[in-house]
């Protein structure tokens, strides 16, 4: 322990010690592969004056596709997956194993975020009004995605012989397509995936976070941190470090607490914003809908709109992506089908209920105060929508992203975790390596402005949806089966309710 | 069927009083006994992905603690006192899963200490004392 420590102290005051000048070599380096990235990821086809990336819509098809060919899951399994999390279906000798509330609260933990607060804003500011009624759409559609991928995480999850499990796509797509007499292109597409939330774990799951919490800070004490990104980076390395590979469980433990509290909080907090301006409501409403269909300022008009809202909705919940399969992989439970329909609870959470919350707290001070946010964007003009009624409002709000930000790193750390195994075999002292990366990684965000490794980590974690999406249009009849199995057995009471 | 006793145990010296108090009880009056283990656990609870993962490994362990340093010691010394023992350990909410396991064993009596160790079990074990009390269908000795 105490030797690990050493490797990662001399690491992390490497890094802090060669910050000056150093972000500008790599970024000058990395500069040009991030634009290709860039462009190949996110490649646009301009479709009647908008510019629709072509990944976009392959994530929205497949969501489309899926509420169709569950016959809308998404609305059918809802009921069901309340009582599901509410544990009316848990048979009491299985007490102690994880609960399906349990399994939920973690996987929304690492997905409610900084998104959430201002994701939300960018999307107003781009798209106008609309994209929040298009954000919903793609909540509610990217339910099912998330429904079918769930399933197939724990279907195709690896059981070790002590007991532990690791799953999640890079498992499915490997076992899934070699399954259909495709072992090489499966084999394939799952280190593909693997690589991708490697290095998605390290970018947008780690350093991004870590950066938005330090600016975050920086913000609210006046810009007092100013310059003070490595004692930052730092202590919440420190943190992570004691949490990941110290196993203190009491700081994930509190952290864990804390953010359904936070985010409870923020919505009450929201709510109670909204009803003060109750006058605006209407309009505030009114300017979703005709926003959506009409596009009014907004380029591309109302298909732009759509865009910015579909994009922003899938960044949020990451639907799609495939990184809640691995949480929910770890749950051991007899029926994948359970937790993919308790899964299809997040995106309803995170995207239908928090984003639009949000939204509408942007929406109804735009109409009272068209200004009200100055030249702030982002979570910024957030925190400014909330600063017009409670003054001391973005001091919380900065602590909770901050809370956001951590839990979201600790998720990350685990679903990079999954795809190093995958890739390098389960041994401790390979864990313990992959660890020391992703701690020095969290320093190494607060201290550097690395926007082209940002932007290509971004840019593969959304490329990995490509072979994921793939893989579910291949297994989708699998999950339907046993989907329909499942309803089937609930229907004629072989599945019983024990409360 | 003859009727049971059902005893929580926790280690601690109150849980161990309430053994002997049910063990003398039972002799004298024919019964069985039934020594239960509860885990405190909630399906309300926050956990990290890794504790997720572990979770299982770690239930098997915290019921084979449970049963090795609690409840299979005391078998031998009841058994030799000519008393039919049966042990049980369960996951959930103190007294709630006491009262559930005390109807499953079809028990009609059980026995609980009402003090624990430190100060802080002795907290926790106290309320859950008074809250079986309050909410249980057959008759609970509390053992001070």
């Amino acid at each position: 322990m105490k030797r690990i420590f050493y490797v990662f102290a001399v690491l992390v005051s490497s890094i802090s010690g060669a910050q000056a000048g150093i972000d500008e070599t790599i970024n000058a380096a990395t500069a040009p592969i991030a634009t290709l990235v860039g462009q190949i990821v996110f490649f646009k086809i301009p479709v009647f004056g908008a510019q629709l990336p072509v990944v976009v819509l392959w994530l929205v098809a497949g969501a489309v596709f899926f509420t169709f060919y569950m016959g809308f899951i998404n609305l059918r399994g809802f009921k069901h997956a309340l009582h599901l999390v509410r544990g009316d279906y848990a048979d009491p000798d299985s007490h102690g194993e994880v609960s399906h509330f349990q399994a939920l609260a973690t996987a929304v933990s690492g997905t409610v975020g900084i998104g959430n607060i201002g994701g939300v804003a960018v999307a107003v500011t781009v798209g106008g009004p609309g994209a929040t009624f298009w954000l919903i759409v793609a909540g509610f559609l990217g339910m099912s995605t998330k429904f079918v991928e769930c399933t197939l995480g724990v279907k195709y999850r690896k059981e070790f012989e002590d007991g532990h499990v690791s799953g999640g796509p890079m498992y499915y797509l490997r076992q899934g397509f070699s399954d259909r007499g495709m072992a090489g292109f499966g084999k394939f597409l799952g280190t593909f995936y693997a690589i991708g939330i490697f290095i998605g774990a390290l970018g947008i799951g780690n350093m991004f976070q870590s950066n938005q919490a330090y600016v975050q800070l920086n913000n609210v004490s006046g810009g007092a941190l100013d310059g003070l990104g490595w004692l930052v980076g730092l202590v919440l390395a420190g943190v992570v470090f004691s949490v990941i590979i110290g196993g203190i469980k009491s700081i994930a433990r509190v952290t864990e607490k804390i953010v359904p509290f936070m985010a409870v909080f923020y919505c009450l907090f929201a709510i109670i914003v909204i009803l003060m301006n109750a006058g605006t409501i209407p309009q505030a409403i009114a300017n979703i809908f005709t926003g959506a269909f009409t596009g009014e300022g907004v380029a591309g008009g109302a298909l732009g709109a759509m865009i910015i809202g579909f994009q922003r909705a899938v960044f949020s919940n990451e639907a799609g992506i495939g990184s809640a399969s691995i949480a929910h992989s770890a749950v051991k439970t007899d029926e994948p089908v359970t937790e993919g329909i308790v899964s299809l609870l997040e995106p309803f959470i995170d995207t239908i209920v928090i984003c639009t919350i949000t939204a509408l707290v942007i929406g109804t001070a735009q109409v009272a105060a068209p200004d009200f946010a100055g030249d702030a964007q982002g979570v910024a003009m957030t925190s400014a929508a909330f600063e017009r009624e409670f003054s001391w409002f973005p001091i919380p709000l900065a602590f909770a992203a901050l809370l956001f930000a951590f839990s979201t790193m600790i998720s990350w750390s685990y679903y990079g975790l999954k795809g190093w195994t995958y890739l390098f075999g389960e041994s401790d002292r390979g864990q313990t390596i992959y660890k020391l990366i992703f701690c020095a990684f969290v320093a190494l965000g607060c201290v550097v402005q690395l926007g082209p490794i940002l932007d290509i980590s971004d840019a593969l974690v959304f490329l990995i949806c490509v072979p994921n999406i793939l893989g579910l249009y291949f297994l989708a009849p699998i999950v339907k089966r046993e989907m329909d199995s499942y309803f089937a057995r609930v229907q004629s009471g072989e599945i019983r309710k024990f409360k | 069927m003859s009727n049971k006793i059902l005893v929580a145990l926790d280690g601690s010296d109150g849980s161990k009083r309430a053994l002997s108090a049910a063990a003398a009880h039972a002799k004298l009056a024919g019964f069985d006994l039934v020594l239960a283990y509860v885990i405190d656990w909630s399906p309300y609870s926050f956990h990290t992905p890794q504790e997720l993962e572990e979770r299982h490994q770690r239930r098997e362990s915290e019921i084979q603690r449970a049963n090795d340093s609690i409840l299979t010691p005391e078998i031998a010394a009841l058994e030799a006192d000519g008393l039919k023992v049966e042990t049980v350990v369960h996951h959930g909410k103190i007294a709630e899963t006491l009262l559930e396991l005390g109807k499953q064993q079809g028990a009609t009596q059980i026995y609980i200490g009402r003090r624990g160790e430190s100060r802080l079990q002795a907290m926790i074990f106290g309320s859950v004392s008074a809250a079986l009390v309050q909410t249980s269908t057959v008759p609970v000795t509390v053992v001070p």
